[in-house]
């Protein structure tokens, strides 16, 4: 019931407020916004650490014929990414219901389906039903960037689509045929749960392809190198706020979707090509930093550094450690949420350099907004992984998780966190500091900006000074969902070092 | 003495829906000579729907009541009913789209309906047939109509264009099926097709017969013509453009579910056992149908010719279930023709309507801005978009999800993979088309007042709201496909 209307609420209300009128779509849709924030926060208040496993269950068969299931569950793998999806789908909707927007019904109607379809995507345990809200996700985007971005947005929405679909649309045939082969190798009823599958592995060289299929969705939803060709069109067209949610949460699906669906399901694929996973990990990191620090568009600094930290949640989960799964979760919690502030605050800057986006054109701004200039610093902080940081604490599990697996990918990746020093701070200097550029405006951070990403600044805050909150859910349950993988793998499975190293962390 | 003559047996009961087609095109046609024009254009199109829906009720009568009738001619059994219902709905919102057409001086009122039912009429003949004879009677009955319909808007070259083109190549087309047919028969000896089963099964010999396999290769190609798959597909987006649009939508639903159903009762019926010589020939062609209908419809700026290609693809899709034959097969072909059907309906409606504000309305370009100009309109057509691409939350994606299952489970997983390649292909030119309702703005000299045609934009919504609900809820319908599908396999053939 809970898990029913958290699904339901964001569109639900985004109808309601549509149906109300022009002048009530705002407030109903913050309503909502809120609403989800609150059910989520309830829901992670209520769920029981020490029971583990899957909560607030619902499952009823949706369509008979195919064992496809309508099953929702919060279990600690996917806890924390929803309270994540419904704050930065809160501030996303208090930030555009700030703006002015043409057709505003029609807009919050296609942003409370993005928010509910990535909720789907997090909460579904049938894996048809993760592949469909997979899908889904995508159709709100494409009209939140044809029709409300700005520059070549009809093009650049197009590229999105067609890159991304074409990794979904195969992931969608891996999925049937995983289902199939899984009923026809074990004798089996075909059925899609996915805690029915994980005890139906499928034979090795079925594995392989099907492995791939699933990759092949996932990296190019993240993105990672060589498979960002559609990120820069696709972030320039974006109104900002949608670039929020969009970076903030859509990626991370395509991250748990590797924990969730593609390890646990065909662990030996997994095993199989888990150097090759890391590799594209490691590249994205030092593609995506290099890219980061030569663009000076503060806006594609956002973009290209969150391939970056992609990277990092990749070699995370493909060290296949419990540590490694661990630090992912959180680094997606943390990316996150410091998408989220950096989003805004690119706006902020954008809103007082002549609407320019670009770091050539900004610059002084630190002395008349102090205030301004101490979010960016905690948001840029924290995105270079500062210690003291929940990202450094990311960080560190992912890179020790990855250096007892593979050293050699944890040593050059190292190099990534040095370089996101490079890039955030050069954002950051020439944006806030240096002689003021021609007509900067030296405006201090207003009310009406500060609304929106004050809260992801106390969240940072927050996380910094209590990771656990996150690392507690998922120990455990992470460490789960790589056991099958690294068994193929011959990794060493021990649950100690993990909590042995949250301790260290505090 | 009346007592004295011993007539033949009679079906009535489950002749009643061929009976009641005749009767109502009779009675359609001569009510199309009498009275005032006013009356005709209420009364006509008014006894055609009554007729259309008397047929549909009589047809749900013989649901779960197998029977061979008249002889061993026509097999009334789940899969008639089904797929007959379909035809049967594509015919009705055909007689709805057309109910403003005033076409004086080309196919008069009562002409055209009575045209249009006796297509439906050999729709179903050919849905049932399970005789060779009955088989190309079928196709003829339902061809010869379609003929004359295509070319009904005499004054206009393109409408006769259409008709002439269609005349000819569908004689090609029936002219190959009925030397396939007669092949057919010289191999085994049988008309009927349960004959024909029993031969084939009984003994394998006429499968190594080149009579044999060369008599299947043309039936197939004969049926391919009709479904209008590559490569015998070239006249499609010629006679879509040119027919009158109410005849397009009435081809592009009722007759593919029409000639897809006739080459599954053959194929996957009497020459199951040949599946080894048919499987790969159907494969290829859904295979090349799903590459032309997709690519070919990339370029195009006329909605009717884009939506032409697209159906040559969506044939492909069905193709493909085709191939499988086996309960998941026969399962996944029906419900898609079911999705098909309204998720075409739809995209049809909203370009009638469109057209009927302005000559531009059947282009690319006439659609721009239609989001902000008729936004419900546009909305419908997105939704149709969105599921003949294969997207949630739709029911087009059940389709695929159901003919991939099949797929799979049959060992043609490949033949998946080009289902979904060619599901990504379609994208560029759907998407083409939401993209130019949403994000543009319309056209300086669109029009700025509505068309009074509220029964077309009603038929866009049903026909779209039916796709987004089935999306969610695909059971019913499906439940109904798996019935047919498990009782065409078992069914002793």
């Amino acid at each position: 019931m809970e898990l029913t209307l958290l699904l339901l609420i964001p569109v639900a209300s985004a109808i309601l407020g549509g149906l109300l009128g022009k002048n009530a779509v705002r407030s109903v849709a913050i309503l909502g916004a809120l609403g989800t924030l609150g059910l989520a926060i309830g829901i992670a208040l209520n769920w029981d650490s020490s029971l583990g496993g899957s909560q607030f269950s619902i499952d009823n068969v949706w369509v008979s014929q195919l064992g496809i299931h309508w099953a929702f569950a919060v279990d600690g793998l996917n806890l924390a990414l929803i309270v994540l999806t419904a704050f930065v789908y809160a501030s996303v909707t208090v930030a555009c219901a700030l703006r002015d927007l043409e057709s505003p019904r029609l807009f919050f109607f296609q942003l409370g389906l993005a928010a509910s379809s990535v909720i789907g995507a997090f909460l579904a345990q049938d894996l048809i039903l993760f592949v469909f809200f997979f899908d889904l996700m995508l159709v709100p985007f494409y009209f939140l960037v044809g029709q409300w971005g700005t520059g070549d947005r009809v093009a650049a929405t197009t590229k999105m689509v067609i890159y991304t679909l074409a990794g979904s649309l195969l992931m969608l045939a891996a999925a049937v045929a995983t289902g199939v082969m899984a009923a026809s190798q074990h004798g089996r009823h075909i059925d899609f749960l996915i805690s029915n599958l994980q005890h139906l592995p499928l034979s090795k060289g079925t594995q392989d392809w099907i492995f791939l299929c699933f990759a092949a969705a996932f990296l190019v939803k993240m993105p990672a190198v060589p498979f960002h060709g559609w990120l820069k069109d696709a972030y320039k067209a974006m109104p900002l706020p949608v670039l929020a949610l969009f970076s903030g949460v859509l990626s991370k699906v395509a991250a748990y979707g590797f924990l969730k669906t593609a390890l646990p399901l065909f662990p030996d694929a997994a095993a199989n090509f888990q150097t090759l996973m890391l590799v594209l990990g490691v590249i994205s990191i030092l593609y995506g930093s290099a890219l980061a620090f030569t663009t000076s568009d503060a806006r594609l600094v956002v973009g290209y550094s969150s391939i970056a930290q992609l990277g990092f949640i990749v070699i995370g989960i493909f060290s296949l450690t419990a540590d490694g799964a661990e630090g992912a979760i959180l680094q997606m919690v943390n990316h996150g949420v410091v998408t989220v502030a950096l989003v805004m605050v690119v706006g902020m800057l954008a809103s007082r350099a002549k609407g320019s986006e670009d770091l050539g054109s900004m610059g002084g701004m630190a002395m008349g907004a102090p205030v301004l200039a101490v979010v960016f610093l905690i948001a840029a902080f924290a995105n270079l992984a500062m210690p003291a940081s929940a990202n450094f604490v990311g960080e560190f599990l992912i890179l020790k998780g990855v250096f007892s697996s593979t050293a050699a990918i944890a040593v050059i990746a190292t190099i990534g966190v040095a370089m996101a020093a490079v890039y955030m701070l050069r954002a950051y200097i020439k944006a806030m500091h240096g002689p003021d550029a021609n007509g900067v405006e030296q405006r201090e951070i207003s009310f009406r900006e500060a609304l929106p990403v004050i809260p992801a600044i106390l969240v940072i805050i927050g996380l910094a000074l209590y990771p656990q909150v996150v690392l507690k859910t998922t120990d455990g349950p992470a460490e789960a969902q790589i056991i099958p993988a690294a068994t193929a793998a011959h990794i060493p499975v021990d649950a100690t070092p993990a909590k042995m190293t949250k301790a260290g962390a505090k | 003495m009346l007592a004295a003559i011993k007539a033949p047996f009679i079906d009535w009961s489950e002749l009643l829906p061929f009976t009641v087609l005749t009767v109502g095109g009779v009675v359609v046609l001569l009510t199309g000579l009498v009275g005032t024009q006013r009356f005709r254009r209420a009364a006509v199109p008014l006894l055609s729907l009554l007729t259309l829906a008397g047929a549909a009720v009589t047809l749900l009568g013989n649901w779960n009541k197998p029977a061979v009738i008249v002889s061993g001619a026509l097999k009334i059994d789940d899969l008639t009913v089904g797929l007959g219902l379909i035809c049967l709905v594509g015919a009705f919102f055909a007689v709805i789209l057309a109910l403003r057409v005033d076409n004086e001086e080309g196919l008069g009122r009562g002409e055209f309906h009575t045209l249009l039912i006796f297509s439906v009429m050999g729709m179903l003949v050919l849905i049932a047939a399970n005789d060779l004879v009955t088989l190309f009677i079928g196709i003829e009955l339902l061809s010869i109509p379609l003929y004359v319909l295509c070319a009904g808007e005499i004054r206009r070259g393109r409408s006769l264009e259409s008709g002439l083109k269609y005349l000819i190549l569908g004689s090609v087309g029936s002219a190959t099926l009925l030397y396939g047919l007669a092949l057919l028969y010289g191999a085994t000896g049988a008309t009927s097709l349960t004959k024909i089963g029993t031969v084939l099964t009984s003994s394998g010999a006429p499968l190594h017969d080149s009579l044999f396999v060369a008599g299947m290769a043309l039936i197939i190609a004969g049926f391919a013509f009709k479904a209008s798959a590559a490569p015998f597909h070239q006249w499609t987006p010629d006679v879509y453009e040119g027919a009158p649009a109410s005849i397009t939508t009435f081809m592009a639903t009722a007759t593919k579910a029409a000639a897809l159903g006739v080459l599954l009762r053959v194929l996957a019926g009497p020459l199951l056992p040949a599946i080894n010589d048919w499987g790969p020939i159907v494969a290829t062609i859904s295979v090349l149908s799903i590459l032309v209908g997709n690519f070919g419809a990339l370029g195009q700026d006329s909605l009717k010719r884009m939506l032409a290609w697209s159906s040559v693809a969506q044939v492909g899709y069905l193709l493909a279930a085709v191939v499988v034959a086996d309960q998941l097969g026969i399962q996944a072909l029906v419900f898609y023709l079911v999705v098909y059907t309204f998720m075409t309906l739809a995209a049809f409606a909203v370009v009638i309507d469109n057209s009927r504000e302005w000559e531009e309305g059947e282009r690319m370009s006439g659609i721009s801005g239609l989001g902000r100009r008729r936004p419900w309109l546009a909305g419908a057509m997105t939704v149709s978009m969105v599921a003949l691409a294969g997207l949630p939350p739709t029911d087009g994606f059940t389709g695929k999800l159901n003919i991939i299952a099949a797929l799979v489970d049959g060992d043609w997983t490949w033949l998946g993979f080009v289902v979904v390649f060619g599901s990504l292909v379609s994208l560029a030119y759907y998407l083409r088309v939401v993209a130019a309702m949403w994000m543009k703005e319309p056209s300086a000299d669109a029009p700025t007042t509505r068309s009074r045609t509220p029964e077309i934009t009603a038929v866009a919504l049903i026909a779209a709201l039916l796709t987004l609900g089935l999306g969610f809820a695909p059971s019913w319908p499906l439940d109904k496909a798996t019935e047919i599908g498990q009782k065409s396999v078992s069914s002793p053939r």
